[in-house]
């Protein structure tokens, strides 16, 4: 896709805090953008926490800050892992532990597909003569991504492989080959706590990202700058200032024209339609140019030495990239991706505090230790400022936040003994996400979701008059007569809900253990007095015990089970309508 | 009324979020009677206000059976009222000493008792009998919340659609309350609305507090505006809370009686112009199993504290409706879901029951007291309880008839169940039957009956009925009573007529209108509020 048409705002995502202003003349989208959301930023007083290890207490305030953050919404099994890890450091640990590579791959479950129903298609034909199976492939790699997410394991992995997919952002409508877009969404799983450079290379020759960003068209005869702008402007350096004409800090114009040089010749695999296993890209020397490439002075004037050699060159760009020091000595690229990394982890205002002591030393933990990113976020996860009370509730939750939490809070079982059915569960969700403007696989744009970089909105935009009304909608349905899909009905369970509680018999430990559970803040004592009242009207609580203790003892009784149920859902349905469910 | 028109009308009522506590819910949302009360309610002004005793009131020590106070000693004597501080209403029959002005309205023709309301094979549990009476089931029938939702699923595909309308612009049915619930819960859509308090800046499920000054707190009040902007009826009750005043001094201060809170909200709106035709209030506290009474006086203690908060609640409401001029449009109904033990426990308290005596108040009920004393055994043991005379079915039966006008059909579709039929006798009083949209029969007396919408602002509308032709003059005075306008000056023929007049050109203020018709004279009072 030409990047000038679809990204129509570019945020200031890699300025400093004393910089973040509009890009003069883009176009600033209206619609969907609620009119109540930020006009600026936030300047409500934060934390003076820095990078230092929290020493502070390991509560269930802190492990389910800490799921929020890094899985989609905390599981009761996970908290309960959690519960018997000794340390907060402990725990993050567990979480960055290194992960088999999943072993699923997306199964078909259409008619129209050349590979039979629960069978894989990501190494199969793309098409005959009278069946194309796209359509049917993106919706199977999508509700199987959605499947990992809900099915995710105490890991920070989904949370990374969406970040990075967010990060180096293709489309699978544009990619418009699923075998590609299984293979780069395959790629970033493998490496979400792996070493950045080398994620860049590798994203370099990544068969999707030719086909996205036109690098299968770069030829030497005529070169298409578009990879090799945004490698630069979005995934690596990052855009500073303009400085002059041209020149906007880290790089300049001449810059994306050398860049887009060293880049011909990488192509998409042309054979892929017959060949089996082969969507990857790979270097044609016919089509490269072998010049020598000059780079600006924002690189030192750096020559790289042309050949035939793709890969050396490529190489020794990336190298040149990531060996850029801001005037502070502080590695541009690192403090680029730390950045993004605070704003999908921790909170989407960057203060003065928040940049010295905790981007700082992160982008000095990635560039001290080659670009593997493990030890920043290792360090972030277990920092007192990420642990610090201010940085808890302030995550607005995007669509696949709040719509797999809602599955993965509430246990809701999904159907898996039948794949078409189960299928079609996930891609039920996948498309509730979409429909609340998150669809997953299809960023907006190449600078992906806006919620994670537009200032001042930043994940505001997440929510609106359309939206909102939406996820409550979803969360009514799901407490109440149960949301139909095609592979069954989703439904919340109250009752095995509030058996996971400590004591279901004591009306006030079933309010306020579900609110901690379900809200990243606390209520006020007026709004545990409304909850209260919603499970228990007018009455002591010993008619709460009573009446549960009889359904307990009767639990067949429609009428008993009845009577509590109903009091549940009311007590949960609030829950979810208040404002505060949708922080994470 | 035929078919459609009947669905027509009870739509405002479910796209209606309601705002039902937690209780009110689950029961609400599969209500037939809610339905057909806001469907039969929606062609007239009139109003009808539930007030839900949370908890099994102790009806016995609440409508006290003079006539059988021998068996009552013998009963409950520890927590047994003085005969001589017993309220009086009649020989039989008196009001617990709390209640004086209850037995005020009683004695002003505008409360009615009805004894012993329950239903066969009454239900124990809190939950389950609430349910029972709100969804007014038999009692080994669970109520579908589905029911609504597959009512509306098929006359309505594609709800919740475009309301309210310029024809439908408030909400039929609105629960003073702080929670909403999966209340009128749709076959894949919930609709709930609570509203605690209309001049709140906010009104959101769990209540407005001001959110912290951190980011987190930031985000809550972003979420709030946007929650607040996207609710549906919004603009129409803050506008109408802003309009409406209250007049009654009688209300206790905000927060000692939240029942005269809930109600002084209800009367407010009612005088800000809000077309809403059925308000649920409620007060809990009502489940005294132990110390209901003060050991040293029985005319103390907590279920004395509760029933002088009922008392005082609907006395002010009254009152104020008298002083807004809305008096006759609105009938109240008190209930609990079930009523206590005859035999009172040792611990100076009640145990759960089943019948219970119902009020009803307003100033067009058909004052008096429906039924018997309730029989009490000569040697009462902790197993007995109270036989029933009505069936609560049959109360709500009649509120529709009687009070909304509610043809055959309605009652049929409302009231389920093995019992569906009125009480014999009306709960309005003569004069006062709604003829309302029944369409065709001819009046058969004179009448002038309150404008609506009352307040106004610039117009109402102001409807009487002349049982024959006649000349007919409608005059309009200001309070220093002079004339304003005549807004009807000629014969008219036999039938319900309606004018219209618009104070557009006048001040705020009260206003008077006299109907003249033959040698009839009514003079009704009306209030522009600009």
């Amino acid at each position: 896709m030409r990047r000038r048409d679809s990204l129509a705002r570019i945020a200031t995502a890699i300025l400093g805090p004393d910089e973040e202003e509009r890009v003069q003349g883009t176009q600033k989208q209206t619609v969907g953008i609620s009119p109540f959301a930020n006009k600026s930023t936030p300047a409500v007083f934060r934390t003076t926490a820095g990078l230092e290890p929290y020493a502070g207490p390991w509560t269930l305030t802190q492990m389910y800050h800490l799921l929020r953050r890094t899985t989609f919404g905390p599981s009761k099994a996970h908290v309960d892992t959690l519960k018997s890890i000794a340390t907060p450091s402990d725990a993050v640990d567990l979480l960055l532990a290194p992960q088999a590579d999943e072993p699923t791959q997306p199964l078909a479950t259409s008619t129209s597909e050349l590979v039979p129903v629960g069978s894989t298609w990501v190494n199969a034909l793309y098409s005959n003569t009278t069946i194309n199976p796209t359509g049917a492939r993106i919706t199977s790699l999508k509700a199987w991504w959605i499947g990992l997410i809900v099915n995710q394991g105490l890991s920070i992995r989904e949370k990374l492989t969406l970040f990075w997919t967010d990060h180096f952002v293709t489309q699978m409508s544009t990619v418009n080959d699923p075998r590609y877009s299984y293979r780069y969404n395959a790629l970033l799983r493998h490496n979400v706590l792996g070493n950045f450079k080398d994620m860049a290379n590798a994203i370099t020759q990544d068969g999707a990202m030719l086909i996205y960003l036109n690098g299968t068209n770069n030829v030497k005869t005529g070169p298409d700058e578009n990879y090799g702008r945004e490698l630069q402007e979005l995934f690596t350096i990052g855009k500073g200032p303009l400085v002059g004409p041209g020149d906007y800090t880290n790089y300049t114009e001449a810059d994306v024209k050398a860049a887009a040089h060293i880049l011909t010749g990488w192509r998409k695999n042309q054979n892929v339609d017959t060949t089996i296993g082969t969507q990857t890209g790979y270097f044609d020397s016919t089509r490269h140019d072998t010049t020598d490439k000059t780079f600006s002075a924002d690189y030192n004037n750096t020559i790289i030495k042309g050949g035939t050699d793709g890969q050396a060159e490529l190489t020794a760009m990336l190298a040149m990239i990531f060996s850029q020091t801001d005037p502070d000595g502080v590695n541009k690229v690192a403090r680029f991706i730390s950045r993004k990394f605070y704003r999908w982890l921790v909170y989407y205002v960057i203060d003065a505090n928040a940049e010295a002591n905790v981007i700082t030393p992160m982008a000095n933990l990635i560039s001290s230790n080659n670009f593997n990113v493990l030890p920043a976020l290792s360090a972030l996860l277990k920092s007192a400022h990420f642990f610090d009370p201010v940085n808890m509730g302030c995550f607005i939750k995007s669509p696949i936040d709040f719509i797999a939490a809602l599955i993965r809070q509430f246990s809701i079982p999904i159907i898996s003994t039948d794949v078409t059915k189960q299928y079609a569960t996930w891609y039920t969700l996948a498309a509730l996400t979409a429909s609340m403007d998150q669809d997953i696989g299809e960023p907006p744009n190449v600078a992906g979701w806006q919620a994670y970089y537009q200032n001042p909105e930043y994940y505001e935009l997440w929510i609106n008059s359309d939206t909102l009304p939406k996820r409550r909608n979803l969360s009514d349905a799901l407490i109440g007569n149960g949301y139909n899909t095609s592979g069954g009905k989703l439904q919340i369970d109250p009752i095995a809900f509030v058996k996971t509680l400590s004591d279901p018999t004591d009306p006030n430990v079933i309010v306020n253990e579900a609110s901690q559970f379900l809200f990243a803040v606390t209520p006020t004592a007026t709004q545990t007095a409304f909850l209260k009242e919603t499970l228990l009207p007018g009455l002591p609580d010993y008619e709460w015990t009573t009446e549960w203790a009889a359904y307990l003892a009767d639990p067949t009784n429609a009428a008993k089970l009845s009577a509590v149920k109903g009091k549940l859902q009311a007590l949960l349905a609030l829950l979810m309508e208040m404002p505060e469910y949708q922080l994470s | 009324m035929n078919r459609r028109e009947f669905i027509t009308r009870a739509v405002p009522a479910t796209t209606l979020p309601f705002l039902l506590n937690g209780y009110a819910l689950k029961a609400y949302g599969s209500s037939p009677i809610i339905d057909a009360l806001t469907s039969a309610a929606f062609s007239t002004n009139r109003i009808f206000v539930l007030v839900q005793l949370v908890g099994g009131n102790d009806g016995l020590n609440t409508v006290i059976p003079l006539d059988r106070y021998s068996s009552l000693s013998a009963a409950r004597s520890n927590i047994l009222i003085p005969s001589t501080k017993v309220l009086g209403l009649t020989a039989a029959t008196g009001l617990h000493p709390a209640m004086t002005g209850l037995q005020s309205l009683y004695n002003n023709g505008q409360l009615l008792v009805i004894q012993s309301v329950s239903y066969p094979n009454p239900n124990f549990s809190h939950f389950r009998a609430t349910d029972i009476w709100l969804t007014a089931t038999d009692a080994n029938v669970i109520g579908n919340t589905g029911w609504l939702g597959r009512y509306l699923d098929q006359d309505f595909p594609g709800y919740p659609g475009a309301y309210p309308t310029p024809a439908v612009p408030d909400p039929l049915a609105l629960q003073i309350s702080s929670v909403v619930t999966p209340g009128l819960q749709g076959p894949a859509i919930s609709m709930g609305m609570a509203v605690t308090n209309p001049n709140a800046t906010y009104f959101l499920p769990g209540g407005s507090d001001t959110p912290p000054a951190t980011p987190a707190g930031h985000e809550i009040a972003f979420i709030r505006q946007v929650a607040q902007a996207t609710q549906t009826y919004t603009t129409s009750i803050k506008t109408a809370a802003s309009k409406g005043k209250n007049l009654s001094t009688l209300y206790p201060a905000a927060g000692q009686n939240s029942l005269a809170d809930q109600l002084k909200i209800v009367a407010q709106l009612i005088a800000g112009g809000l077309q809403t035709r059925i308000y649920v209030v409620n007060i809990g506290g009502f489940d005294t199993h132990s110390a209901q009474v003060t050991a040293t006086d029985t005319t103390l203690g907590a279920h004395a504290t509760l029933l002088g908060k009922l008392s005082l609640g609907i006395t002010a409401f009254e009152d104020d409706l008298r002083l807004l001029g809305a008096q006759d449009r609105v009938l109240g109904m008190t209930f609990s879901e079930f009523g206590r033990r005859i035999v009172s426990n040792a611990s100076g308290g009640t145990d759960h029951g089943t019948a219970e005596p119902v009020i009803m108040f307003g100033s067009k009920v058909n004052a008096g007291i429906m039924g018997t004393s309730p029989v009490l055994p000569a040697t009462p043991t902790v197993n007995d309880n109270i036989p029933l005379q009505y069936d609560f079915r049959s109360v709500y039966a009649s509120i529709l008839k009687d009070w909304f006008g509610a043809s055959p059909t309605e009652l049929q579709i409302a009231i389920t169940g093995t019992i569906t039929s009125p009480l014999t006798s009306s709960v309005v009083s003569s004069g006062a039957i709604a003829g309302v949209g029944s369409g065709g029969n001819q009046p058969k007396e004179y009448s002038l009956e309150q404008n609506y919408p009352n307040p106004f602002n610039p117009s109402t509308v102001i409807r009487y009925e002349l049982p024959d032709g006649v000349n007919v003059r409608i005059d309009v005075y200001n309070s220093l009573g002079e004339r304003v306008a005549t807004l009807v000056d000629g014969p008219q023929g036999a039938g319900t007529h309606e004018v219209n007049f618009n104070g557009g050109s006048l001040a705020s203020g009260m206003y008077l209108y006299r109907l003249k018709a033959g040698s009839y004279q009514e003079t009704k009072r009306m209030l522009l509020l600009k």
